[in-house]
C-alpha cells in the first residue's frame, strides 16, 4: 500500500518535469508552428545557466528561488534573441521547414555548451532541505519531489490565468486558432511571436533549472528531453497546455507501473502509449484537427525537369562513374555513402513531397532493409543479389502494412506515428540480442568477392541508387504519380473522380519504404555490418534534413540535399574539431539564404515560397 | 591554463587533419590509424586523447620505435559504427596507416574488429568493454587493451562472494555493456553462492533513467545486496534519488567502474561510501610507474588524470611494445609480434595473451569512501588480468578458431 502510494506520488513529480518541458513546446507550437527542434537545448542550457548562478548562491530555499528565476529570465531572454534573429525570417518558409533551421541551432549549442562548460557531468551540492524526507506510509519519500509535484498545476494554473484572463492570451489564442485572420485584424505578430517563443524558452529553462538537483547538467539533456517532450505534446494534441499535462500524467503513470511489471519496456513505453492514443484520438487527447495541408503548405506541380538541368544531371552522373579511375579511395567511400544517401532521401521525398505525408520515423525502412539483407545473408546464407532483392521486398511489405493502418492521420500526427514505429522497430533491433545481436548488430555481411574491391562495389552501389531514383522519379510522372499528387493536392476531388485516395496512399508508403530498404541494404554490405544506429532517430532526421535542405518542391531536391549534407558534414567531420558547431551554423545560413531549400533557390521560385 | 591545452589541442587536431603534410613526411613514420567518439563521448575521449599524447610524446622523445617516428592519426566517428568502418578504411588506404586503434563504444570496437579482419589490417581496441571483441566474435587481427565486463565482474566477485547478502537487485542500463554484466555477475554468484537469489532486475535506457520509480522498484524487493552497472549521468540521479530515499541503509553494494575519477567525482558529496567498485585510485597509488605517470600528466595537461588517460597512455605504449617486438609493420609479424608482448603501465607490467589477445591490464578493487566532501577509494588493491580470466578452454570454446 505504501508502495503503491509512493509510486503514485513519485509518477506525479515525473509528470511535473515532463509538463515543464512539453508546455513550452506546446505553447511555441500552438501559436509559430514551429516544430522546435531546440526545445532540448533550450531545457539543457536551463540546467547548465542553473548551475553557473546557483553555484554563487547560498543553499537556502529562497536563494534557489531567486536562482531558478533568474535562470528563467535568462532563457526567456535567449529564446527571444533566437526568435529575432533567426525564426522571424523564416516563417514564410514552407513549415516544417523551420525544423532545419532549430536543428542547426541544436547542433551549434551542443559545441558551444561543450566549449564553455566542458565535457564532465556538473551537479550541484544539495543542502539538507534538499536531501530531505517524509514518511508515508513506512516509506520514504523526496520533500524535493513533493514540490516539483506542485511545480506542474502550479505551471498550469499560471497559463491558463495568463492565456484566459489578459489581452496578450487572447491574441495568444486567437493566434493559435488562426494565424491569418489575427493578422488581417491589425496585430503586431512579430511582438506576439516573439513573446511566445521567450514565454517557451522560459519554460524549457524553468525545466532544467528544477531537474537540477536530481541529478547533472549533462550533454545528453538535449536529445534525450525533446523526443519525449514531443510525444507529450503529440498525445495531449498540439498547442493544447491542459492536453500537455494530461498526457504527461498518462506517460508518467503508465511508466511507474512499466517499470515494475516490465523494467525492458521503458525503451519504447512513451511511444507504444502514443501510437495507441494516435489510433483511437488521431489529434490527440485533447487536441484540435489541423489541416492536412498546414504541415508543408500547398505545393505548386511537379514540372518534368528543363533540358539544361538533365544534362547537368548526365554530366554529374558520368562524373560519378568515372570517379574510380582517378579518386582516391576515401572518395569513393564518400560516393557510396552519397549515393545512398540519394536514394535515401530520393525515397523520403516520394512520401514527403508528391505524396504529401511527412515522415520523421524514415529510419524505419532503411533498418528493415538492413537487417533484411544481413539476416538473409548470415542467416539464410543467401547471396547477396538475393539479399539486395529481399531487403526491399521486406521493407515494403511492413511499409504497406504499416501505411494501411496510418493513412487515415495527416501532417504532423502521421510524422509522429511513423517516428514511433521507427522507435519501435530500433527497440526490437537493441533488445532482440539472439537474432540481431542488439546493440553489438551483425557484422561480416561482406560483398561477395567478384565485387569486394571499392570501386567494384561503388559502380553497383552506384548502378543501384541512381537506378532506383530514377525509377521513383519515373512513378512520380507515370498515372500513379499523378493519382498521388491529386490525393494530396485535393483529396476531395480526386475522391468524387474515383481515385481509392487510401489504397493509393498506401501504394506510395510502400514504394517509398521499398526503396529507403533497397538503401538500407546497399549501405549494410558497403559497411559490412547493421547496428541499430541505423534505425536510430538521428538517422531519421538525416533524411529530413537532406530533403528539406535542398527543397520539397522538386525532384532535384532531395538529391542536391543529400549531396550537399553528405558532402558538408563528411568535409566537416575531417576538418574541425568543432564541426557540429559549424555544420549548425550552414544549415542555419543555408535556411535564411535559402528559404526553399537549395534546387528551389535554383529553381528561382523561392520568391513565392 | 585551459585556454593554452585548448590551443594545443586545436593545432594538434589541425596537425592531424592535415593528410599533406603527413604523407610529405615519407615512410620513416610509423602511423597508427586512431579512430574514437570524440564528440559524442567527451567526458571519456578528451582525458584520454591527453593520455595518448603524453605517450606519443615520450615515445619520440625516446627516439621512435624500430627508428621511425611514431605518429598518430586521429578520427571523430561521432558514436557511429558506420563511420568508424568509413574512417578506418580512409587511414589504412590513403593515409597509410600502419595499423588501427581506439574505440570506445562496444559496437564501434566490434566494427573496426570485423574492418580489420575483412581488409587484413592490425587493430588494438583500448577501451570497448564487450567480451565478444575477443571470445564469439574475436578474430586473430584484434587485440584489446582493458579488462573486458567478464574480467571486472570476476575482479568484484572475489570480494563479493564474501558478503552476507543472500537477496540481490541488479540495475544496470538497457545495452549489450549492462546486459552483459548482469549475466555475469548471475552465472558467477550462482557457482559461488548457491543460496543467492536475484530478486529483481532494473533495465532503464541509457540516459533516460526514471530515477524515482527505478529506486522505489528496488526497494520494494527489499534486497540485501544491489549490483549496479549504472554510470555517468544516470548514476548521478540514480545516487542522489537512493540516498534520499535511503536504499543503500543496511545494504551490500557491488558497483562496476564507479572507483574511477571520471564517474567517482560528479558525485561529489553524495559519493555513497562502501560500496565494492572497481576503479583507479590515481592520488593514492604511489607506485613508481603510477606517480611518474600522473606527474608528467599533470605537466603537460593542468589537470589530474582520469581513467581514460590511462588508457590513451597505455594503449599507446601497448602498441609501441607490439611493434618493437614484431619488428616489422606486416600483418603477420605484427600478430606474432604483439601476441605476448609485454608492456609497462602506470598499474605495472602487462601483456597480450596470445589465446585470446586479451591484455593482462587488470584494474582497483576496493571500497568508496568520502574524505574532505569528496569520494574516494580505499582499502584498495591491484587485481592482475590474468588472475580472472576464465580456463583456456573455456576461451578456446567460444572463440571461433
Amino acid at each position: 500500500m505504501g508502495f503503491l502510494l509512493s509510486q503514485a506520488l513519485t509518477a506525479l513529480a515525473s509528470a511535473s518535469s515532463l509538463f515543464l518541458v512539453a508546455a513550452g513546446l506546446t505553447v511555441i507550437f500552438g501559436v509559430t508552428r514551429v516544430v522546435n527542434f531546440a526545445h532540448g537545448s533550450l531545457t539543457m542550457l536551463g540546467a547548465y545557466v542553473a548551475w553557473t548562478i546557483l553555484r554563487h548562491l547560498p543553499r537556502d530555499p529562497a536563494s534557489f528561488c531567486l536562482g531558478v528565476l533568474a535562470t528563467t529570465l535568462a532563457l526567456a531572454a535567449l529564446g527571444a534573441l533566437l526568435e529575432m534573429t533567426l525564426l522571424r525570417r523564416i516563417y514564410r518558409a514552407p513549415e516544417l521547414f523551420q525544423l532545419l533551421a532549430t536543428f542547426g541551432v541544436v547542433l551549434m549549442v551542443q559545441d558551444a555548451t561543450l566549449h564553455i562548460w566542458g565535457p564532465d557531468d556538473l551537479s550541484l551540492p544539495r543542502p539538507p532541505w534538499m536531501r530531505g524526507f517524509v514518511t508515508l506510509l513506512d516509506q520514504r519519500f523526496p520533500q524535493y519531489d513533493l514540490y516539483l509535484i506542485a511545480a506542474g498545476p502550479v505551471v498550469l494554473a499560471l497559463l491558463w490565468l495568463v492565456l484566459n484572463r489578459t489581452r496578450w492570451g487572447r491574441l495568444v489564442r486567437a493566434a493559435t486558432q488562426d494565424r491569418e485572420m489575427v493578422a488581417c485584424l491589425g496585430v503586431d505578430q512579430r511582438v506576439l511571436f516573439t513573446t511566445v517563443f521567450a514565454l517557451g524558452s522560459a519554460l524549457a529553462g524553468l525545466a532544467g533549472a528544477l531537474a537540477l538537483p536530481d541529478g547533472s547538467a549533462n550533454l545528453g539533456i538535449d536529445l534525450s528531453v525533446v523526443t519525449e517532450a514531443f510525444v507529450v505534446v503529440v498525445i495531449g494534441g498540439l498547442g493544447s497546455v491542459p492536453g500537455a499535462y494530461l498526457a504527461s500524467l498518462l506517460i508518467a503513470g503508465l511508466q511507474a507501473v512499466g517499470i515494475v511489471v516490465l523494467p525492458k519496456i521503458t525503451l519504447v513505453l512513451v511511444f507504444l502509449v502514443m501510437a495507441a492514443v494516435l489510433t483511437v484520438r488521431p489529434n490527440g487527447l485533447l487536441g484540435r484537427p489541423v489541416a492536412a495541408a498546414a504541415v508543408l503548405g500547398a505545393q505548386p506541380p511537379v514540372r518534368p525537369s528543363s533540358p539544361a538541368l538533365r544534362w547537368v544531371g548526365v554530366v554529374l552522373l558520368l562524373l560519378f562513374v568515372l570517379a574510380p579511375l582517378v579518386a582516391p579511395s576515401w572518395i569513393l567511400a564518400i560516393g557510396t555513402e552519397a549515393a545512398v544517401a540519394v536514394l535515401f532521401a530520393a525515397s523520403l521525398h516520394f512520401m514527403m513531397g508528391p505524396g504529401g505525408m511527412p515522415s520523421f520515423g524514415h529510419a524505419a525502412w532503411f533498418g528493415i532493409g538492413a537487417y533484411a539483407a544481413a539476416l538473409s545473408a548470415t542467416v539464410l546464407a543467401a547471396p547477396m543479389p538475393l539479399a539486395l532483392l529481399l531487403a526491399p521486398v521486406a521493407a515494403g511489405v511492413i511499409a504497406g502494412a504499416f501505411g494501411a493502418v496510418v493513412v487515415r492521420l495527416s501532417g504532423i500526427y502521421l510524422a509522429m506515428l511513423t517516428l514511433a514505429f521507427a522507435q519501435i522497430v530500433w527497440a526490437i533491433a537493441f533488445q532482440s540480442v539472439g537474432l540481431t545481436g542488439g546493440d553489438n548488430g551483425i557484422l561480416g555481411v561482406w560483398p561477395p568477392g567478384w565485387v569486394a574491391s571499392p570501386a567494384r562495389f561503388y559502380w553497383l552501389t552506384l548502378a543501384l541508387c541512381a537506378g532506383g531514383t530514377l525509377l521513383l522519379r519515373r512513378v512520380l510522372y507515370a498515372p500513379l504519380g499523378y493519382a498521388i499528387r491529386a490525393t494530396r493536392d485535393a483529396p476531395a476531388r480526386a475522391d468524387a473522380i474515383g481515385l481509392p485516395s487510401n489504397a493509393i496512399r498506401v501504394v506510395a508508403v510502400t514504394v517509398s519504404g521499398a526503396a529507403a530498404g533497397l538503401a538500407g541494404a546497399i549501405f549494410t554490405f558497403a559497411h559490412g555490418s547493421a547496428f541499430p544506429t541505423y534505425v536510430s532517430i538521428p538517422r531519421s532526421v538525416d533524411a529530413l534534413l537532406m530533403v528539406l535542405l535542398g527543397g520539397v518542391g522538386t525532384m532535384t531536391g532531395p538529391i542536391i540535399g543529400a549531396l550537399a549534407y553528405t558532402g558538408l558534414s563528411d568535409l566537416l567531420l575531417r576538418a574541425t574539431e568543432l564541426w557540429r558547431f559549424v555544420l549548425g551554423a550552414a544549415i542555419v545560413a543555408l535556411v535564411l539564404l535559402f528559404p526553399a531549400g537549395l534546387a528551389g533557390a535554383f529553381a528561382g521560385r523561392h520568391g513565392d515560397a | 591554463m585551459t585556454v593554452t591545452r585548448r590551443a594545443l589541442l586545436a593545432g594538434t587536431a589541425a596537425t592531424l587533419a592535415a593528410p599533406a603534410l603527413v604523407r610529405a613526411q615519407g615512410s620513416g613514420v610509423l602511423r597508427v590509424g586512431e579512430v574514437n567518439s570524440y564528440t559524442a563521448q567527451p567526458a571519456f575521449t578528451l582525458p584520454y586523447r591527453n593520455g595518448w599524447q603524453l605517450a606519443v610524446a615520450q615515445v619520440n622523445a625516446a627516439g621512435g620505435v624500430l627508428g621511425r617516428k611514431l605518429e598518430v592519426l586521429s578520427r571523430d566517428d561521432a558514436g557511429q559504427p558506420q563511420n568508424a568502418t568509413r574512417l578506418a578504411g580512409e587511414l589504412l588506404g590513403d593515409n597509410h596507416a600502419d595499423l588501427l586503434a581506439g574505440g570506445f563504444l562496444s559496437n564501434v570496437g566490434l566494427a573496426l574488429s570485423d574492418y580489420a579482419l575483412q581488409n587484413k589490417a592490425l587493430y588494438v581496441a583500448g577501451e570497448p568493454l564487450a567480451d565478444a571483441l575477443v571470445w564469439e566474435k574475436g578474430n586473430p587481427n584484434t587485440f584489446r587493451l582493458r579488462p573486458d565486463t567478464y574480467m571486472q565482474v570476476a575482479m568484484l566477485m572475489q570480494e563479493a562472494a564474501k558478503l552476507p547478502a543472500k537477496r540481490w537487485v541488479t540495475v544496470a542500463p538497457n545495452y549489450e555493456y549492462g546486459q552483459s554484466c548482469v549475466k555475469w555477475f548471475k552465472q558467477m554468484m550462482a557457482k559461488v553462492r548457491p543460496d543467492v537469489t536475484v530478486v529483481a532486475e532494473q533495465w532503464p535506457a541509457l540516459g533516460k533513467l526514471d530515477a524515482g520509480p527505478t529506486v522505489a522498484a528496488l526497494e520494494q524487493a527489499k534486497p540485501e545486496g544491489i549490483f549496479n552497472v549504472l554510470f555517468g549521468g544516470d548514476l548521478t540521479a540514480f545516487v542522489r534519488a537512493a540516498n534520499t530515499r535511503g536504499l543503500f541503509e543496511g545494504r551490500s553494494v557491488v558497483s562496476v567502474l564507479t572507483g574511477e575519477p571520471e564517474y567517482l567525482d560528479p558525485l561529489g558529496d553524495e559519493a555513497p561510501e562502501g560500496w565494492l567498485v572497481t576503479g583507479y585510485p590515481w592520488d593514492q597509488l604511489k607506485t613508481p610507474d603510477n606517480t611518474k605517470f600522473v606527474e608528467d600528466y599533470r605537466a603537460m595537461f593542468k589537470e589530474p588524470p582520469r581513467m581514460g588517460s590511462v588508457v590513451g597512455y597505455t594503449l599507446i605504449h601497448a602498441i609501441v611494445a607490439g611493434v618493437a617486438r614484431a619488428g616489422a609493420t606486416d600483418l603477420p609479424a605484427l600478430i606474432k609480434g604483439f601476441a605476448g608482448a609485454q608492456f609497462d603501465t602506470p598499474f605495472g607490467s602487462a601483456n597480450f595473451r596470445s589465446i585470446d589477445h586479451q591484455s593482462t591490464l587488470g584494474a582497483f578493487v576496493g571500497s568508496t569512501a568520502l574524505v574532505g566532501g569528496k569520494g574516494a577509494m580505499k582499502d584498495w588493491h591491484y587485481v592482475d588480468g590474468a588472475t580472472v580470466m576464465p580456463t583456456d578452454d573455456f576461451v578456446r570454446n567460444v572463440r571461433p578458431a
